[in-house]
């Protein structure tokens, strides 16, 4: 089957939860009411409406997380040639990952990560 | 029909489906979730014909991260159904015939162009896979890898000085 049995896996397990998510619909009997809807039950509760502006500073650590994420892409390839390719492949992830350390110092330093 | 086709077209019906739910949906944070499933749908094409490494790239980059991003970008500036001003119905049957017009060029060209049609192979080459990749990006390409993180650092250094005005 090759690659098709990759995909016949995925859908099996979301199937498989959606399952167990439905079924627990139709066995319990499902009340609503005001206390039920909440947020949770401790803490204060919530003033005004839920949709707020939110602040812009989060977007630089959404940035700066989107940078390590497509790092982390070629872990992948790495982790899989690595036995192959030997000493030299974990030099080079080495020299990858230290060039991208000077960055992560750099925002450090310049206060990207402190929340002002 | 065997299990590969049954797939295919699965996962194209879902994909369709999915961008149709992006554009008509009223709230745009449905919207995105609505394209992270497009790019699921497209992710699952991408394993068919073997080429693992882009099925996790989209997955993991543009899935993730990117929807990331445009949540954050709904988020800011505070979009939602009741606040966005909705179009008034001239536009909206402009925007129709405008976009009706279109869809019949691009049929009429396409129908009178001459495509080449070439059967898709579907899991047949090998290249795309990931360890083949990792042998080929290791050996033959190191410079190339480790110039692309010098490109990851500039970008990370870019975000920093625009993002931080002191």
């Amino acid at each position: 089957m090759g690659p098709a049995s990759m995909i016949v896996l995925i859908i099996a397990a979301v199937v498989f939860s959606l399952i167990a998510i439905f079924a627990s619909k139709f066995v319990l009997k499902a009340t609503r009411n005001k206390q039920k809807g909440e947020p949770y039950e401790c803490g204060v509760p919530t003033q005004g409406k839920t949709w707020v502006r939110f602040n812009v500073g989060y977007y630089l650590f959404a940035l700066i997380f989107l940078i390590f994420d497509v790092e982390l892409i070629f872990l992948y390839p790495w982790a899989v040639a690595v036995k192959q390719v030997g000493w030299i492949a974990l030099v080079e992830i080495i020299i990858f990952f230290f060039i991208l350390f000077i960055g992560l110092l750099y925002a450090h330093k310049k206060g990207a990560l402190k929340w002002t | 029909m065997n299990i590969t086709e049954i797939l295919f077209w699965f996962l194209t019906a879902l994909a369709i489906l999915s961008a149709l739910m992006v554009v008509f949906s009223r709230n745009p944070v449905h919207s995105v979730l609505w394209l992270i499933l497009v790019f699921f749908a497209i992710s699952g094409h991408y394993i068919m014909l073997n080429a693992q490494f882009l099925a996790i790239v989209n997955l993991i980059v543009y899935a993730g991260a990117i929807m990331v991003l445009f949540l954050f970008v709904i988020m800011l500036m505070n979009m939602n159904s009741d606040s966005e001003p909705q179009k008034n119905k001239w536009l909206k049957m402009a925007g129709t015939v405008a976009g009706g017009s279109l869809l019949l060029i691009l049929v009429a060209a396409l129908k009178n162009s001459e495509v080449q049609y070439q059967k898709v192979e579907g899991a047949q080459g090998t290249i795309g896979l990931i360890h083949n990749l990792g042998k080929t990006l290791f050996t033959d390409y190191v410079v190339p890898f480790e110039i692309s993180s010098v490109l990851f650092l500039s970008a990370m250094v870019g975000a920093v000085v625009i993002g931080k005005k002191d």
